[in-house]
């Protein structure tokens, strides 16, 4: 298979070098990891949120968090997507005011509120949001109780205990999911196109509908989407490394320490006084 | 209900009074009605079969566990909760939190923070629940690993430490806070016979501190020599309690008896 992918003229190598770094393929990509970015960190802060609320003793704010990934969840992020696009269809002004009088501190049109960006950082943020929210409490739970306890009885304020005690040993747990989800959003923002949006799958259907070389140029997104899972992965390494700190006798070392081992052993200068007689 | 304390050097801090406790998990009363006092500076341990209460009891002095009924005062002011009006209400989280910084507790299984290392799980309270500077809380906090035998080890994480060493810190940890009163909840029950000791002789040190200790354990011999007072506790109440030599020579109750029997080898030397 390898062997057609590069000999098999009908995938045109040469079109997609020339497309690699086309401006508008560029473009499209720093759209991309903008909407990554922004709705990986939104997505997880506000995971976090929910799921200390879904962990609290608060019976409504139990409900709450419930209620939103059982929302966010059970519909499809397409609908969603389209939904916040056309809520100017619904709702045609969004005011912020004081219920049942005319104070009015804020009123906008809800079409120039909510632009194509805004409508995709909105579906991508909310949808990651619920999913990571489960994430992180499933790391949270696997957390033993008796750290709480111990960290309780010293006087340890709560917000301290989940920050300090609780999240750092949740991590080990929730980091090999969530890269999982970032990497998911990566290509997860390609549902954008939908919304017109130019982010790097719309730029690449643009082009290749004006130039009908479908393939290559499909070939020049997924290159960049293994592209990025690429570095993603690496962070995921020493991320994870970083947190396996305590939970191992002694830390992995990482592929570059490894290799300085290697060479130090193998090098012919290091070889020779071992077996001089000194 | 009061406890003989032989004369010691004069302490004024940490006396528990136990007054009428109950507590009911589902169905379960686990806690029948105990009252016990311990005198500042004293060292009271609780001896019993599993399931008798005494842990429960030990985590209800620092308000882990609620009480259903009776309440407990730790040098005249009440523990979880205030008199306001006629009733008790249970106190606001940074009150409870602030009272648990004068009780230091160590678990059976040590619980030490396993992502910090040694010294840093002795500095965290110290610094967050006592503000105290950084500087201050590390200097302090060597000087107490040094007490406990661990200075040298104080950059170690606990999963690099044996049981004994894990357990030495959290004594520490707990002795970081200054606190009144040291709760030991089982210390050397998840330790290997030959860990336990250096763990005892730790333990043994504080009991002459002036800090007042109590002490849930089954290691008999060690419960003679540290307690001024030993209390047998089975079925959720207090069977007896006095001191170690009327408690393991002559119990007045039969319950007693058939427990150290059990629990007491023959060639045990009383």
């Amino acid at each position: 298979m390898a062997w057609s992918l590069a000999t098999n003229p009908r995938w045109e190598w040469g079109v997609v070098a020339q497309w690699f770094t086309a401006q508008s393929i560029v473009n499209g990509l720093v759209e991309t990891l903008k909407l990554t970015a922004i709705a990986g960190v939104l997505g997880f802060v506000l995971g976090f949120v929910l799921a200390l609320m879904r962990l609290s003793a608060s019976p409504l704010l139990v409900s709450v968090s419930w209620t939103f990934s059982w929302i966010f969840r059970s519909t499809p992020l397409l609908v969603q997507m389209l939904l916040w696009y056309n809520l100017g269809y619904l709702y045609e002004k969004i005011s912020l005011g004081i219920p049942f009088t005319d104070v009015r501190f804020f009123e906008a049109q809800t079409t120039t509120l909510i632009s194509q960006f805004a409508a995709a950082v909105l579906g991508l943020t909310l949808n990651q949001a619920a999913y990571s929210a489960e994430i992180i409490r499933g790391g949270i739970l696997s957390v033993d109780q008796g750290q709480l306890e111990a960290a309780a009885a010293l006087g340890i304020p709560a917000w301290r205990r989940s920050t300090r005690i609780v999240l750092p040993q949740a991590m080990r747990a929730i980091l090999p999911t969530a890269f999982n989800e970032i990497i998911g959003l990566v290509k997860g923002t390609s549902i954008v196109y939908v919304l017109a949006y130019s982010e790097l799958f719309y730029t690449v259907q643009v082009i290749y509908n004006r130039t009908q070389q479908v393939l290559p140029l499909l070939l020049v997104a997924t290159l960049w989407y293994v592209v990025i899972t690429s570095v993603l992965s690496v962070f995921q390494y020493y991320i994870e490394r970083h947190y396996s700190k305590g939970a191992v006798r002694t830390l992995p070392l990482t592929p570059l320490q490894r290799a300085r081992k290697y060479l130090s052993l193998h090098a012919p200068a290091n070889r020779t006084p071992k077996e001089g007689t000194r | 209900m009061t406890t003989a304390l032989e004369a010691a050097p004069p302490v004024t801090r940490g006396l528990i009074e136990i007054t009428d406790v109950r507590k009911s998990f589902g169905p379960v009363e686990v806690l029948k009605g105990i009252s016990l006092t311990v005198e500042p500076g004293g060292v009271a341990v609780i001896v019993g079969p599993s399931g008798s209460g005494k842990s429960t009891l030990l985590r209800t002095i620092n308000h882990l566990e609620k009480v259903d009924g009776g309440y407990i005062a730790i040098d005249g002011q009440l523990v979880g909760y205030e008199v306001r009006g006629q009733r008790l209400h249970e106190l606001r989280e940074k009150d409870i939190l602030r009272q648990r910084t004068e009780v230091g507790m160590v678990f059976q299984n040590f619980n030490l923070f396993p992502h910090l290392t040694a010294l840093e799980n002795v500095i965290e309270a110290p610094i967050v629940a006592q503000r105290r500077s950084k500087a201050d809380a590390r200097a302090r906090g060597l000087e107490l690993l040094d007490r406990v035998g661990l200075k040298d080890r104080a950059g170690a994480y606990p999963r690099q430490l044996s049981g004994g060493q894990q357990q030495r810190v959290a004594i520490a940890r707990a002795l970081a806070l200054d606190p009144k009163i040291l709760l030991f909840d089982e210390p050397t029950s998840a330790l290997d016979p030959e860990l336990v000791n250096e763990v005892l002789d730790v333990i043994r040190e504080l009991a002459t501190s002036g800090t007042t200790l109590v002490i849930v354990t089954h290691e008999m011999g060690f419960a003679r020599d540290v307690a001024d007072t030993v209390v047998f506790m089975d079925q959720g109440q207090i069977v007896e309690h006095g001191t170690p030599q009327q408690i393991f020579t002559s119990p007045r109750e039969e319950r007693t008896r058939s427990f150290f029997s059990k629990v007491i080898e023959p060639a045990f030397n009383i």
